[in-house]
């Protein structure tokens, strides 16, 4: 499916990765963004990213620590917005329709694009409450059977329910670190959203509680389209069908300087630094 | 299917208006945003109209006689000479006590002590001694400065008395002036051999001064505008007189605030704004002379 | 302190050995630091004897039975009775009103504060807040007696010159800060992750604030509020200007009441005597409200120490 065009690492350098490059399916785009640029203050963190990201597919976006990885999946769902001195240049499209328009509530943005932490953040509530909090504020009206019903769906889907049937009444901090995220994944996916973004999400987790979320984004993608940020090499080449690999230099941080499907970034990568950083010869 | 079940709760993923959050979602957060402007409005607002009132009151019986003179029985001979001197007098005595001791406490906690239960204790007990009402330290003065010591009812035993109130205090933003040195500093001093006293006194004490000092200086402010500890105290309403020596009866401003404001006469009530002028404008000065004084420093270190 | 140089300590081997003049020093210093950081501790210990003393001597010539059950206070007539509960109960009143300014009032502040303000709004907002806990509460007290009194006597014909409403509403106003300022310092202990957490569902700013912040934190807020009632009960001026200097046993916030520590001051203002029975009275009422107080703190201490939240 996917058509490489060649481009020469000359033309890389100075042009943007794009989804021109061809390497994605144009039909099946949700999310795009469009020489997007942020800032913290006068630091510009993230340097024109042309990027697409595919309908029911996981992206991993990898690179050396600091290179705007987070950054740039945060001003997906508009979460740097949280930071006072954060703004963005350029597009992300969702649909089509640039969610940094003037019109656009932030609020709703991440309602359709939820989010999934480094560190588990459980509110300290129960496990029951975790999962109806994000329905309750987002307006929603329904009998308490349908609540009862929809967190059980929601657990069952985060691949958590068998572990905590008995105990919905129970503090969502009393689960363990694994649990706790994949109750944090629960609770993302209560609400409904299109997009999951997962921001290094097994990096405080044990091996086991790792490879269980893993076998959960492989069965969550079939229903919804996950970006990932991963530290850990096999993890992204395990899980996720299309790679960005971002760098920093001296001068300039927050580049996106390839973008492939996983296969070819892992066994015929174009840029030689994609090729040192995938074989472990630095970052 | 189950996914589209829930989905139908929501706007559906084809539906593009972002904007749509619902009315009355929006209507609350806007409601706690106004009810926060309010409560502010509202502080603030009542010390302005207390400031405009305290100054069309006390304005017109500002001048020199009233600088100048003793207290009297009729509100136009009224003057605040005695207060002004007793509270100059009581602070110097405060803070020529409470800071050293107050900072030396502050070292030993932060360079120090160990983590043991004597350091606990006193961190424990500084913070319940932060929270014990002045009037308390009053009755702490009258027993043991007063009567115990025999200082009588002196400038002395109100100075000593005050300086105990703002101990906590000191040491509290001393020790936070002091945590802030970075460590860095400390490590280089021991590095080339000094031993710990020296890199306390050459090192970390002068990066903390500005903050110490800042702070001192607050607390300062705070020992002037107490009232209650002084009244308990014994120190006196009415003072025809300048003191003698630091064991001689005096009064101070928030005491003659606190006389004139109970007497039934308009006319004494305009003339404890006066006062309340004069203190709320050393006050400002002494604030002033903290911020100024935290710039200056700041640049030389 | 002089620097000691190598050379005149080294005449032996490498010089490696203890300066002995240092050693000395240093040791004297650390036990003058250690003296004054004990001298805290000896503080507390002369405020407990200070206020035992006399408060022993006082149940000496009155049963406590009627101090604790007795709803006169009458020390210094001539038919002396000594029932504590007309000044617990104006205490609790001024103390109450004054929370049921000050709580609404401050947390929306700070809830303000960590939630919505902006950097620029926050360095405006800290300063002002600052400058209301700096103004000396006798300064406030002679704005409750000579302008909210009279302006409450517009709505309130029937209010006396000295009251609990406006001694206790004034009272609000000047707790707003301390509410404010700590229990701001109880939401900004809450983790970041817990508010990305919210926002990342879609939660707009109130919602992260009421829902997920506050409830975090409020065994924070729970302390923060009783140090503040703390502060109310002990505080002197207000209400010993504009609540007046009359032991009733009356819930009536318009009529004049005495609160322990006013009635404190009223006594100190005159003349008594030492070792007579109202001298012994305000060590006696001094006691109680220490106690009192002690234990709000207490309590607050334990709410921290039981209920911090761990996130980690």
């Amino acid at each position: 499916m996917p058509v490489l065009i060649n481009v020469t690492q000359k033309e890389r350098e100075t042009e943007p990765i794009s989804e021109e490059m061809g390497v994605v399916d144009r039909a099946n785009v949700v999310l795009e963004t469009q020489r997007l640029s942020v800032f913290y203050g006068n630091f510009k963190a993230i340097h024109d990213v042309n990027l697409s990201f595919q309908k029911n597919k996981i992206t991993a976006l990898i690179g050396p620590s600091g290179c705007g990885k987070s950054t740039l999946l945060r001003a997906l769902n508009r979460m740097n917005e949280l930071v006072p001195s954060a703004r963005a240049e350029g597009a992300v499209l969702y649909r089509g329709h640039n969610l940094y328009a003037p019109n656009v509530d932030p609020v709703e943005v991440r309602r359709r694009i939820g989010m999934v932490f480094q560190k588990p953040n459980p509110f300290p509530k129960s496990i029951y409450e975790n999962i109806a909090f994000g329905l309750r504020i987002n307006g929603w009206k329904g009998s308490k059977a349908e609540m009862d019903d929809i967190v059980e769906r929601s657990l069952r889907r985060a691949a958590l329910w068998d572990e905590v049937k008995d105990k919905l009444k129970q503090l969502g901090t009393s689960l363990s670190g694994g649990q706790q995220q994949r109750l944090c994944i629960a609770r993302a996916i209560a609400v409904e959203p299109e997009v999951i973004l997962m921001d290094e999400p097994c990096s405080a987790l044990d091996p086991i509680a790792t490879l269980k979320i893993e076998e959960l984004m492989i069965e969550l993608v079939k229903q919804y389209t996950i970006i990932i940020v991963t530290h850990n090499m096999q993890q992204a080449a395990r899980v996720s069908d299309y790679t960005a690999m971002m760098m920093m230099r001296p001068d300039r941080s927050g580049e996106v300087i390839e973008f492939d499907t996983t296969e070819t970034i892992f066994t015929k990568p174009k840029d030689k630094r994609t090729e040192d950083y995938v074989s472990g010869r630095f970052g | 299917m189950a996914t589209s079940e829930i989905r139908r709760n929501f706007a559906p993923a084809e539906d593009m208006s972002f904007d749509a959050i619902q009315g009355s979602r929006r209507l609350k957060g806007m409601l706690l945003v106004a009810f926060s402007i309010l409560a502010l409005a509202v502080g603030v607002g009542m010390v302005l109209t207390l400031l405009i009132d305290v100054l069309v009151r006390g304005l017109p019986w500002l001048d020199w006689q009233f600088l100048t003179s003793f207290d009297s029985r009729f509100p136009e001979r009224a003057g605040i000479l005695a207060a002004m001197v007793g509270t100059a007098l009581t602070i110097v005595i405060t803070v020529i006590v409470s800071l050293p001791v107050g900072i030396m406490s502050a070292i030993y906690l932060e360079e120090y002590a160990r983590d043991n239960w004597f350091t606990r204790l006193i961190e424990i007990n500084i913070a319940n001694l932060a929270a014990v009402p002045s009037i308390i330290y009053g009755l702490l003065g009258l027993a043991v400065f007063v009567r115990f010591f025999g200082l009588n009812r002196s400038i002395l035993a109100g100075g000593l008395t005050l300086a105990l109130l703002v101990l906590p205090i000191i040491i509290v933003v001393s020790r936070e002036a002091i945590r802030s040195v970075p460590n860095g500093i400390r490590q280089a001093a021991y590095g080339i051999g000094a031993t710990q006293w020296q890199t306390v006194w050459h090192q970390v004490l002068p990066v903390a001064l500005p903050g110490i000092l800042t702070g001192n200086i607050l607390a300062a402010s705070r020992a002037i505008g107490e009232t209650a500890p002084l009244v308990t105290l014994g120190a006196l309403t009415f003072i025809p007189f300048l003191p003698k020596d630091l064991l001689d009866r005096f009064t101070v401003l928030p005491i003659v605030i606190f006389n004139w404001s109970s007497k039934p006469q308009r006319e004494f009530h305009d003339v404890a704004a006066a006062a309340i002028i004069v203190l709320l404008g050393i006050l400002l000065l002494i604030n002033l002379l903290a911020i100024v004084l935290r710039q200056r420093l700041r640049k030389q270190f | 302190m002089s620097m000691a140089a190598p050379s005149e300590s080294s005449n032996a081997g490498l010089g490696l050995q203890q300066r002995r003049p240092h050693a000395l020093g240093e040791r004297f210093i650390s036990i003058l630091l250690m003296t004054a950081a004990a001298l805290s501790v000896v503080t507390t210990f002369a405020i407990v004897l200070s206020l035992a003393g006399d408060t022993v001597a006082f149940f000496r010539e009155v049963s406590v039975i009627e101090y604790l059950t007795g709803t006169l206070w009458t020390p210094l007539f001539s038919n002396p009775r000594f029932g504590i509960w007309p000044l617990i109960t104006a205490t609790f009143m001024t103390s109450a009103i004054a929370m049921l300014v000050a709580v609404p009032f401050g947390l929306a502040i700070a809830v303000y504060l960590s939630e919505f303000a902006s950097l620029r709004a926050r360095s405006l907002i800290k300063p002002l807040l600052e400058v209301l806990a700096g103004i000396p509460t006798v300064v406030y007290g002679y704005f409750a007696l000579t302008a909210v009194t009279p302006f409450l006597r517009g709505f309130i014909p029937e209010i006396k010159s000295f009251n609990s409403l406006s001694a206790g509403l004034v009272m609000g106003v000047m707790i707003i800060p301390i509410v404010a300022s700590l229990t701001e310092d109880a939401f900004n202990a809450v983790p970041r992750g817990l508010r990305e957490g919210a926002y990342g569902l879609g939660a707009m700013r109130h919602e992260v604030a009421l829902r997920v912040v506050f409830p975090a934190a409020l065994s924070g807020v729970a302390a923060a509020l009783l140090l503040a009632l703390s502060r109310a009960v002990g505080e002197t001026m207000i209400v010993a200007l504009a609540a007046g200097q009359n032991p009733t046993f009356t819930l009536d916030p318009l009529v004049p009441v005495s609160t322990m520590t006013a009635y404190i001051v009223q006594v100190s203002l005159g003349d008594t005597p030492y070792g007579s029975i109202g001298y012994k009275t305000i060590f006696a009422v001094g006691a109680t409200l220490f106690i009192i107080t002690f234990a709000i703190n207490f309590g607050s201490t334990l709410i921290v120490r039981r209920f911090r939240e761990r996130y980690d």
